[in-house]
Parts: C-alpha cells; structure tokens; sequence
C-alpha cells in the first residue's frame, strides 16, 4: 500500500495551512449553528480568502449576461437582455468550435480573447504593444504560476533552484513552490515604511542563498499580498535593474492592478517600465506578469480565469511552452468569457454602458470606504496598528502582544496570531487570517482582512472584533 | 560595464538549456505539429489559397460540440440560471431546472459561482456525485469523502501521478500504461520525469488485455525502476475496446498480485456501442470480488464532462473516486489540491446535472432522455459506419469500435513510403497524415502519438463529424489511400 513513505517527497514538503483548520472549524460552527447550538453570534463572517462573492459582494451583471447568453443561445434572440450583451455572446460564440461554450478552444486561449488581453495590455500601458502569440490564457494565476514554474525550474538538483520571494507573500504560492520542489528565497518587506520593497534587502537575500540553491527568479507581487503596497515607477525600474544585472527571470503578479485606491497611487506594470528603460533592458530582460479575473471588481475567483504575459522569451523556448500547456488541453471556457469582458468592458454609448459603470464605481467606492473604515477602527484599538494600504482587498493589521500572549501561544504549539484567530472564530464567528502563513519578521504578529465585502457585513464584523479584541487583550494584561 | 555603468553583456535566464529538461519530452500528439499544419491550413484557406478541398475537418480531438453535437438544454439551462439568477423569474426557463440552480447556488459560497469553492469540489456536488456512483453501481456504498472534483479528468490523473512518483534510478515510479494509449499519459510522465512501463494491448483480439502481456511489462520494468501503478482506460483511447468484466477481474487480481495502484480512466462509461459488450466499472467489480480485494486494492476511478453524451469539453469538469487509500497519503493529496484552490465553478455544476440528470416525474425529463439517446444513437451509427467503411478499403483494417469516440485502423504502407518517411526524419504514419492533410483537408491523428507495436501503423480518427460529412471524409480517405498505395508501390 502507499504510504507517506513511498509518494512524492515534494508533495509531503508542502507546508499544511493553518487556515484551512481555521476553515475547517468554521464549517464546523456553521454546522452547529444550522442544528440550533446556542452562540453569541448568529452566523460566520469569512472574511480570510480574496474572494469577495464569499461574503455576498454582486457579480458584475454585464459578465454574467452575457455568460448566460452564451450558454443559452436562445436568449440571444430574445428581448429580455440588452442588446449589447447578446451581441457579445453572439461574437463569442462565433469564434468558438460549433460555435458551444462546450468546445475546446486552442490550448494557448481562444484566440480573440487572447487578442482582447494583448489590446487591454496596450491601452493599459499606453501604448507599449502586447502581441497575442505572448499571452497564454490559463485557469486562474495559480495555475499560470505553476506552468511558469514548470518551464522554469528543472528540477534535478542538487543545486535545486531558488525563487526569491517577498515576505510576507501569500500561503498558496509558497505551497506551490514547495509542490515543485523550489527553495524559497525570502526577502523582507519593510513594514516600518509601508512594505516596500529595499534592493538592499534583495542584495541581502540572493547573496544568502548562493551557498545553498541556485537562484534564478525573481517573483514580485504587485500590488502587495497581504500588504497591498503599490510600487513606484523608480522601485520597479530598480528592480528591473536588480534582475537584469543578476540575471534573474522577473515573475510579476500583479493581478491586484485594478484595485488602485490610495490617493497617490497609480498602478504602473512592469511591463511598461522595462519597455521605458530602453532597449538595453527592454530587449532582453526576461519577465512573465500574471493576471486574473478572481480580483479586482469582477471578483469572478471560481470561474478559473487568468493570463500571463511573456516577455522576451526565446523563439526555441515558446514551442515548449506551448506544447507544455498543451496538456492541460485548455482553460474553462466561462472563465474566458469573464476575461474577455474584463479585457474588453462596455464602452460609452453601449446599452449596458451606464449600468455597468455604476456598478464597478459601486464596488470600488465600497472598496474605498470599507479600506478607510477598517483602517480607521483597527487602528483605534489597544495592541493594534493598521497601515492603509494603497491597493488591494485586504488590510494586514499588526498585533502587539503582550509577553503573556507568546507563552500561552509556545505552549499550545501554534503562532500567537494563530491562537488570536482561533479565539477570535469561536467567541465571535469571525474568520480572519492569520500572519503565520504569509511569513513576517520574528515576534511580529499580523491578520490579513479581505475589506471587498459588503458595508454592513464589514461594520457588523468590527463590532465584533473590536469587542473581542478588547475582552482578549484585557485577558492578558 | 559600459561607461555609463550598464550591464550590456548578459544572458537570457530561460533558454533551452536551462528550462526543465523534462518539458522538452512533452509530447501531445492530439495537438501537435499535424493540428499546426492544419491550422496553417485553415488560415490559407481563409487568405484564398487554391486547394483540392474548402475546408478542413478535423477529426482529430475527442471534442463532440466542435464537431455539430448540440448540448443537453436542461444543462445549459441550469448553468444558465447559476450564471444570471436573474433568470430565475423568467418563465421561459422551467421549474424544474430553476429547482437545480437553486439548490446549486445554496450550495455554493456566497450563493455565487464567481466564489471558491471547497478545494476538494462543493460538498453537495460531491454527495451527488456518490449517490450516483452508488446507483451506477449497483448500491455499493460510495463515502463523498472518496470523492475529489477536478478541472476535468486530466487534472485528476496528473494529480494523482504527481502524488504517486518518488525514488531515484532504479526506485523511481514506473507507472504502466497501454499502447497505445491517450497521450496526456506519456507526456505526464514524463513531465514528472517518473519512468513509462508499457504494456501493449492485442490488436489481433480486438484490442483485449492481457495479464501475461502485464507481467511481461512488469518483470522487465523491475529491472530498472520501480513500477508502482497501473492505467488501464476503459472504454479505450485510441482504440474503442471495452472490456469484459472476466479481462477486469484479472486486472484487478494482477494489481492486488503485485502490489500496484490502479488508475481506472472511465471517462467514456456513457460510450458502449457494440450490443455484445457493456460498461463494467472497476470499483463494481472490485466490490463484487470480495473483501479479500475490496479490502486492499488502492484504486483510483476517473470520470469527466468531456465526453459521453453531454461532450461539455469547455467547462473542464470532471471527479476521482479515492478507494482504500491510505489516510495520510490522502491527506496529502487534499493538500495538494488546495494549491489550486478549487475546479471551475460552472463545471462543477454541470458535472451535479450530469450525476443527478431530470427525474421521470420532472418537465424537463422526456426531452432530457430524447437528447441523450439521440446523442447516443448518433454516436453508435457512426462507429459502426466507420468501422465499416474502414474495412472494406484494401489496406486497411480496422476493430470494431466498441465504444469510447474513436476509429484506430490500421494501415499497411509500401515500403517506399516508409523509406521516404524515414529520409524525412518523420514516423511513417506522420509522413501518411500529413499528406492526407494536404490532399484532402482531413486531419486525423498519426497512431505514433499513441504507441503500437514496432512495425505497424495506424491513424486515429474521431467518429465525430456530421454523419454527412463522416461519409465525405471516409470517401476521401479510401480514396487518397489507393492513390497513395499506388503512388509508392
């Protein structure tokens, strides 16, 4: 029989997450409440993942129309929808094989959504040209990460390769590096200064890990998960800079670029900086940047969607990229439908113009507001700090525990932060997440809050946790 | 350094040599260079290029929508509703389905598909999916906790490898597989760089498995890895065989025998054509053989969207069935699932339509079955057609096509076209296809994408055209293939 013993090392390597025990309770609670168990709380307010749906945030009317045209051709003819949207079903229809939602399409993505990503790209960075044939359409960043990774790595070390990665990052793609057995290369963020991202602290980190791996990519989230730093022009040219220099492949998430709210914020890609560096850089500086419709106003997480964009990859290296992906056969069709609308949306003088623009500037005011809010009272609170963040769906606030707090956490075997959520689930049926999984500086402790959810549902969350928060600092003080 | 202090010397990081070496053997003959060509093809055609034909077919993929089948409507409703709920109050679309879409957006996180589910799939969908298991199966007890959603069955059987390949030289994974076989199967091991064991299935005996081929495969393989699991897909692809219920029980036996864990790709269940042959699941007959096997044979079973009658290959849906696996190695494959947080949405909704399709006392249901069985029909006259036709082209022999969607015949070619094949750098069957591309627009697969054995060739084509258009493409192949036969005798 298998056992643990005799699978894969690199999947027993990936790091268990601690949320999905928090999960896992929460379903359990959800549970007991359904069967009548009496708590001071009537319901779980899951505010750990990005996933805005979740807590009841509305999908964007336009894309899902027009996913349901294209699922029912009939509505296409029919007045019941605007005609702007049947008309989009129609065209997408057209270029797909029997003209069905149920063919497969071209392995890379069906070719007018790739061409729909490469002009969002070109407007986007003004002007900078983005060429379909250099973007491959995937089933969410994930698993665009992944196929990144899977080209990139090979895998038969020793010397295994490196991947520096910011700290604090999000837990999946630390799993996803431990899955392809890469050696993660942190470098700090630093907090004191908003999280940006020091080159000195890159230098540090590249040179620490020569001993023991062989580093060869360079991954930047931008804007920051869990912080959501937004960088400026001159940080990411120096990081270009940084990579070039080192020779080191730039992997780019950047899937939170349409979630800019700081007032001094602006979301520049990396893409358009390195095409500004000149062509010293531009021309040979290997990158790939990541996107996806789980984020940003769509919020569409469980429809599979995202992209990535290759940059100056070698015309001998493109083919095996492609026969690669190739085995995935393709990505889920709704899923590129939703990008295709998120790459090309309504336009001034479009039927649904109006009504989709309301809806997007709704989500983003709300997104603002909530940001401010949390911002605001979490900050307020003994114990706590809270950074306004620039972009992003999340605040990432930092705990100041007292001694007592650590020691209680040591001996039950689990980061004080984590024993904070715990807490914080059972008293007060909120899910958070905890900062042990993003990685932080020691004896520093953190939550990571997705704000993206509705008004109500946030202000009812931090009455809850502000009470709790209180009761459990007054517990140890 | 340049004066102005800039790097200008550097190399690219990615280049062939230092990409993964394992993605360089990654080879899917179902689109690979012979579906290149034919897009070529495709786009001369439409620039105005002169050619013998208008159009390419392609009968290449097993993707039955690309090809004219018209989707289950009651499905597409369904997802419909899930998609826009606003449709719920639309009197165009019948309770029935709105019932469906209902259950499944309280099912789902936040009442969306636009939110993750579970990574493991949405809980209610996987209770479907058991109590389906255990319906098809007789009432042999399915746990939902077994069951794993997935982003089509591939997604599955590459996780499950993934889980499965450990050890170096000679304790490296070997993982058996038919030739010839669907090559998502060599291009995943070789990807994980675990070590391929083939056994070849009898093309004299319709494609049959046998044990003693197995355990030829096996002994050599332990000379130089260490062979740990066994595929076996049935209904076959490329070649339509679906076994007898004895030839499983002999699989089954032979894996409990020595120790292996058996991959079960299912996906064509819905698929039987020939009146003499039926479906017969693994897990059925594992349970059937008693607990002295059901107790200890680890066994995996996959099923998909995809194909049967429904042919959803777009929305990627697809499950696992987990069977006496080890608690902790399960753990660690809901583990490793987590890493890509969950299969689309829309898919596992259509797969919960597909489970728990429209009851006898539903509106929806006679049109429901009329659809299935239309799809079903039209399927098994195909395969019958194709066989057929193939049979009686001298040159070409072909198996019956039993079930699954697929023709395998094999084709005898003159020697010198092998000799020139060969001067080319190309398999003989390639160096076939791709003239059958250029002369007649028809693009099928060359059977050196799926393996057989040395010396003979074959091409697989789909059952899947248009019946008129099926009759055209078998036509044209006769056809090209006298004319070729001649061309090089």
């Amino acid at each position: 029989m298998f056992g643990l013993g005799t699978i894969n090392p690199n999947v027993r390597a990936i790091g268990g997450s601690q949320e999905h025990d928090l999960h896992r309770r929460a379903a359990q609670i959800r549970a007991e409440l359904q069967q009548g168990v009496s708590k001071p709380f009537s319901d779980i307010i899951d505010v750990s993942s990005g996933d805005s749906h979740l807590t009841g945030m509305m999908p964007v009317t336009f894309v899902r129309q027009v996913i349901a045209a294209c699922l029912c051709p009939a509505l296409i003819h029919s007045d019941d929808l605007p005609v702007d949207v049947r008309r989009r079903a129609q065209d997408l229809l057209a270029q797909l094989d029997g003209e069905s939602m149920g063919s497969y399409t071209d392995s890379c993505g069906a070719p007018n959504v790739q061409c729909s990503v490469a002009e969002f790209i070109t407007r986007r960075d003004g002007g900078v040209p983005a060429s379909p044939q250099n973007i491959f359409i995937c089933g969410g960043s994930q698993r665009a990460l992944a196929l990144l990774l899977e080209i990139l790595i090979p895998n038969d070390g020793p010397p295994y390769t490196g991947v520096l990665t910011p700290v604090p990052t999000y837990k999946t793609f630390t799993m996803l590096l431990e899955e392809t057995g890469t050696v993660m290369v942190p470098y700090q963020l630093c907090e004191e200064q908003g999280w940006v991202l020091q080159i000195d602290e890159l230098r540090r980190a590249l040179r620490d890990s020569r001993g023991h791996c062989s580093p060869k990519v360079l991954y930047v989230i931008n804007p920051g998960n869990p912080t959501g730093h937004v960088q400026t022009m001159k940080s990411i040219a120096e990081v270009i800079q940084f990579a070039a220099e080192e020779e080191l492949f730039l992997l780019a998430d950047e899937v939170y670029q349409d979630t800019v709210h700081g007032d001094n914020s602006e979301f520049i890609s990396y893409k358009r900086v390195l095409f500004e560096m000149g062509g010293e850089f531009s021309e040979t500086v290997q990158m790939a940047s990541v996107h996806s419709a789980s984020k940003g106003y769509m919020g569409e997480c469980g429809l599979r969607a995202g992209y990535v964009e290759l940059v100056n990859i070698d015309h001998t290296v493109m083919p095996f990229a492609e026969w690669l992906i190739g085995t995935k056969i393709c990505a889920p069709v709704p899923g590129q439908v939703a990008l295709d609308i998120m790459a090309r949306p309504p336009q001034p003088g479009d039927a649904s113009y109006v009504q989709y623009t309301q809806e997007v500037q709704a989500i983003q005011e709300t997104l603002v507001h909530n940001v401010r809010r949390a911002q605001e009272v979490l900050n307020s609170l003994p114990g706590m700090s809270c950074q306004l963040p620039e972009a992003g769906i999340f605040v990432f606030p930092r705990l100041q525990f007292h001694p007592q707090v650590a020691e209680h956490a040591k001996k039950a075997g689990v980061d004080a932060d984590l024993l904070y959520s715990r807490r914080l689930l059972e008293d007060s049926g909120v899910c958070v997440s905890p900062g042990c999984e993003y990685g932080q500086r020691d004896g520093t402790h953190h939550l990571r809050l997705c704000v993206l959810i509705p008004t109500n549902t946030l202000d009812e969350m931090l009455t809850r946790l502000t009470r709790f928060h209180l009761r459990f600092m007054a517990e140890f003080f | 350094m340049t004066e102005n202090g800039v790097v200008c010397q550097r190399g690219k990081v990615l280049t062939t040599d230092t990409m993964n070496p394992n993605v360089k053997k990654v080879e899917y003959a179902v689109r690979g260079p012979i579906v290149q060509r034919a897009v070529q093809i495709e786009n001369e055609l439409k620039e105005g290029v002169k050619k013998p034909f208008s159009e390419v077919i392609r009968a290449n993929i097993g993707d039955a929508h690309a090809m004219g089948q018209r989707p289950i409507t009651f499905f597409r409703q369904v997802v419909a509703l899930c998609s826009y709920s606003k449709l719920l109050e639309d009197d165009k679309f019948p309770e029935d389905a709105k019932n469906r879409a209902r259950r499944i957006l309280q099912a789902c996180n936040g009442g969306s598909i636009g939110a993750y589910s579970a990574s493991q799939g949405i809980e209610c969908v996987r209770q479907d999916v058991a109590r389906y298991i255990e319906r098809r199966d007789g009432g042999i007890t399915c746990n939902p906790d077994n069951i794993y959603l997935c982003t089509g069955a591939s997604d599955g059987i590459v996780a499950i490898l993934k889980l499965l390949v450990s050890g170096e030289g000679r304790t490296r994974t070997g993982v058996m597989i038919p030739i010839p076989q669907y090559p998502l199967y060599s291009a995943a091991l070789a990807d994980l760089g675990a070590v391929q064991v083939s056994y070849y299935l009898d093309e004299d005996r319709c494609w049959a498995l046998d044990v003693s081929e197995l355990r030829r495969a096996l002994v050599a393989a332990r000379q130089h890895c260490s062979p740990r699991a066994l595929c076996v897909i049935n209904p076959g692809n490329p070649t339509g065989q679906v076994q007898s219920r004895q030839c499983i029980e002999d699989v089954i036996r032979f894996a409990a025998e020595e120790h292996l864990f058996l991959m079960a790709d299912e996906v064509y269940q819905d698929n039987v054509y020939a009146e003499d042959c039926q479906f017969h699941s693994f897990k059925k007959v594992l349970y059937e053989m008693g607990p002295e096997y059901s107790d200890i044979v680890e066994l995996v079973s996959f099923h998909s969207t995809s194909k049967c009658y429904m042919g959803e290959c777009g929305f990627r849906g697809g499950y696992m069935e987990v069977i006496n696996m080890d608690p902790e190695v399960k753990a660690q494959l809901t583990k490793m699932v987590s890493v890509r947080l969950c299969p689309p949405v829309p898919g596992q909704a259509l797969l919960d339509l597909v489970v728990n399709p429209p009851q006898r006392d539903e509106p929806s249901y006679s049109t429901f079955i009329e659809e299935r069985a239309a799809n079903l029909r039209d399927l098994a006259t195909k395969a019958k057609l194709a066989q057929e036709a193939f049979n009686r082209i001298p040159g070409i022999t072909c198996n019956p096509v039993q079930g699954a969607m697929y023709c395998f015949p094999r084709i005898s070619l003159p020697e010198r076209a092998v000799a020139e094949a060969r001067e080319m750098g190309q398999a003989p069957d390639m160096f076939y296809c791709m003239k059958l591309l250029e002369d007649t627009g028809i693009c099928l697969v060359p059977g050196s994408g799926f393996g057989q054995m040395d010396g003979t060739y074959h091409f697989r084509m789909t059952i899947l055209p248009p019946t008129d258009k099926l009759k055209i493409v078998l036509d044209k192949v006769k056809e090209f293939h006298q004319s070729f036969t001649q061309h090089y005798s």
